[in-house]
């Protein structure tokens, strides 16, 4: 089961982590948009398309691994009083009823939806420029795929938590600079008394 | 039960669901899901393909269509073409390219030399240490936008300076726990363009609008901090020589030039092209993040592992504030469908207020809202239900959502949820309590309400801007 979390973990990861670097390249592609246009006045057709596919694929893909890393934002001034073991008791019956059937729905309709398109081969409306959009119809299910493996994991995650009373974390390498000062912190604090 | 009784049953399920701690953006889908079933339910369409099947179908073909006509409800495709919505959002490309820039600026040191150079160039006025310490937090929120990492880095450089000088501690943790929060309201901010993706508003004219309010709330910060300053010196005493030394001009003119001047231009550029009509808020953000990485490159703050961290934190806001709004939208498409809004409307007509009263009532709710929960749930989950009561009450959206902002500081400095203390609470050294610094922060919450008065009694203050740049 565990190494089952960690594949899961790992995968997310691995595309949420690779799917990030977008954030860079839509940086530049936006910014060369505006360079072209203010200093060689020769617009991009396509820089509108671009900008909101990469924002699409951005953050379909990296749910998956937000899911992993605890992410999602929880109306949890409740149930962060709750102990380990009610919370995941609490987490495995949402994740039967509220997750996996919309993650399902995801998958399926999109694969629905984005087969359509696919086969005349979509491009975008919103420039002459054609940008083909069949390809990011099919993120929906791909994040979908990556979303009902990891709700998996998330499964196995509260059953240990129901039998053993702690949460698993994932492997983290990247901290917000509030929870690693915080970190630093209490640890400075806990050298002061030992 | 009618349509709208469910679609009320829908809401108050919700916000008991909201409250079992479950991801938000998972919940709205599965509601919108399940409530959008029954409303879409059409028994024909969900049978046809088995009534269609002959006699000499296999059982095997009869148990899948017999299965598959379950699938058969147009939810699913209605939730998948919200979904697509969400994606294709031209408006919320902003997002990431913003938290991207605010990722990288919160990286690139700055925030000490900027908190250095106003230490020195304020030293002669009243509470000089408060107030540099309020303008770097207003200036450095302005930037990043994101408010945990202004509050503990902001915490961890002038909360001792201050404690050092023989500041009040809890005027001293007020200061900063109210500075860092600006961050959500001052433009270019994220929850603006959360508000306008989430109502229509444009978020260009959301930008001008909520820029002299901004400024208010700050000038009320800061005529709070000196009139307290000169009224009860002993709670801000005048740093000494040796906390803060007296520099030359001409060297103080450097430090403002190299640590001020580049933040401030950079806001500038990326907010003046905003507004001016150069660019969209996406190319603006852009600009922004590259600027930023040039800044942080200068500054030489650029490591491989500060951008690695900067790439995958900005993915990972993204991706929360981008998933609330699929869930959101499913939501809300099936809510009105079923007629909720409409029945919300007739009951709020029928209590029969004038729009002051809705007002109140409205930001009172809001408030109390941000008691628990955060600014990106309210304003992507609730704001759209205040939103078709605004029209009965001819009140514009785009004043709502500047009062929302200003309110909506209060939800990082009210308990139980307040996450600015609660940051400023983890770093601070153990002295300090947590009542300490909720007492610190009362007197700038009066401020936000203050402000909000002023906004109500002087509109102009937020639609000046905006009619001046586009036109009423």
């Amino acid at each position: 089961m565990i190494s089952f979390i960690r594949f899961a973990d790992n995968l997310s990861a691995w595309f949420g982590k690779s799917f990030a670097w977008l954030i860079l390249l839509m940086s530049l592609g936006t910014g060369y948009e505006v360079f072209v246009r203010y200093v060689m006045n020769n617009p991009t057709a396509w820089a509108l398309d671009v900008s909101f596919i990469m924002y699409g694929t951005l953050f379909m893909m990296g749910g998956a691994y937000t899911l992993s890393r605890g992410g999602h934002v929880r109306g949890d001034f409740l149930y962060r009083l709750l102990q380990p073991k009610t919370q995941g008791k609490i987490d495995l019956v949402l994740y039967l009823i509220f997750f996996f059937p919309g993650v399902t729905a995801l998958i399926l309709s999109g694969w629905k939806y984005a087969a359509r398109s696919w086969q005349y081969g979509e491009v975008s409306v919103n420039s002459p420029a054609g940008v083909p959009i069949y390809q990011f119809k099919a993120v929906i299910v791909a994040a979908g795929i990556l979303l009902f493996i990891q709700g998996i994991a998330q499964v196995c995650r509260c059953i240990i938590a129901i039998r053993d009373n702690y949460w698993l974390e994932a492997d983290e390498d990247v901290f917000e600079t509030e929870d690693l000062l915080m970190q630093e912190a209490n640890k400075a604090e806990k050298d002061h008394i030992t | 039960m009618t349509d709208p009784q469910i679609a009320l049953m829908m809401l108050g399920l919700f916000i008991i669901f909201v409250f079992l701690g479950f991801p938000i953006a998972f919940t709205l889908m599965a509601m919108g899901i399940g409530f959008g079933y029954y409303a879409y339910f059409d028994a024909r369409r969900m049978w046809r393909g088995f009534d269609r099947l002959d006699e000499t179908a296999g059982q095997w073909e009869q148990w899948s269509t017999w299965f598959e006509g379950f699938y058969n409800n147009r939810i699913f495709d209605l939730f998948v073409n919200q979904t697509f919505t969400v994606m294709s959002n031209e408006v919320l490309t902003a997002v990431p390219l913003f938290l991207f820039m605010g990722y990288i600026v919160e990286r690139s040191n700055i925030v000490d030399r900027l908190f250095t150079t106003l230490n020195v160039a304020s030293k002669n006025i009243p509470g000089s240490m408060g107030v540099a310490a309020l303008i770097t937090c207003a200036l450095f929120a302005t930037a990043t936008g994101i408010v945990g990492a202004v509050v503990t880095l902001m915490g961890l450089l002038a909360l001792p300076a201050m404690l050092k000088a023989r500041y009040d501690p809890s005027f001293a943790a007020g200061i900063i726990c109210a500075g860092g929060t600006l961050g959500i309201l001052i433009p270019p901010s994220i929850m603006l363009i959360v508000y306008a993706a989430a109502t229509n508003v444009s978020i260009v004219r959301l930008y001008a609008a909520a820029l002299l309010p901004g400024f208010t709330l700050v000038g009320l910060y800061l005529v709070y901090i000196i009139g307290r300053s000169i009224l009860q010196p002993s709670s801000a005493p005048r740093p000494t020589d040796d906390e803060v030394p007296d520099v030359p001009m001409g060297k103080l003119i450097l430090m403002i030039v190299t640590s001020f001047v580049p933040l401030a231009f950079l806001i500038f550029a990326v907010l003046g092209s905003i507004l001016f009509g150069l660019a969209t808020p996406t190319e603006a953000a852009s600009i922004g993040a590259l600027g930023g990485i040039f800044l942080a490159f200068t500054y030489r703050a650029m490591t491989w592992q500060r951008m690695r961290e900067s790439v995958y934190l900005t993915l990972r806001t993204t991706a929360m504030v981008s998933w609330l709004f699929v869930g959101s939208y499913t939501f809300s498409a099936v809510f009105s469908y079923l007629g909720g809004e409409h029945v919300i409307s007739e009951f709020v007509q029928s209590l029969d207020l004038t729009p002051i009263q809705f007002l109140i009532l409205a930001q009172l709710i809001i408030f109390l809202l941000g008691w628990p929960l955060e600014w990106s749930e309210i304003i992507i989950i609730f704001v759209p239900i205040f939103l078709p009561l605004l029209a009965v009450f001819d009140i514009d959206p785009l004043f709502f959502g500047i009062l929302v902002a200003l309110n909506l500081q209060t939800s990082f400095l009210t308990p139980p949820m307040a996450m600015s203390a609660y940051y400023l609470k983890g770093i601070a050294p153990p002295e300090l309590r947590l009542t300490q610094i909720f007492a610190g922060v009362m007197p700038f919450l009066f401020c936000v309400i203050l402000s909000m008065v002023l906004m109500y009694v002087f509109p102009s203050i937020v639609f000046y801007l905006p009619e001046l740049f586009y036109g009423p």
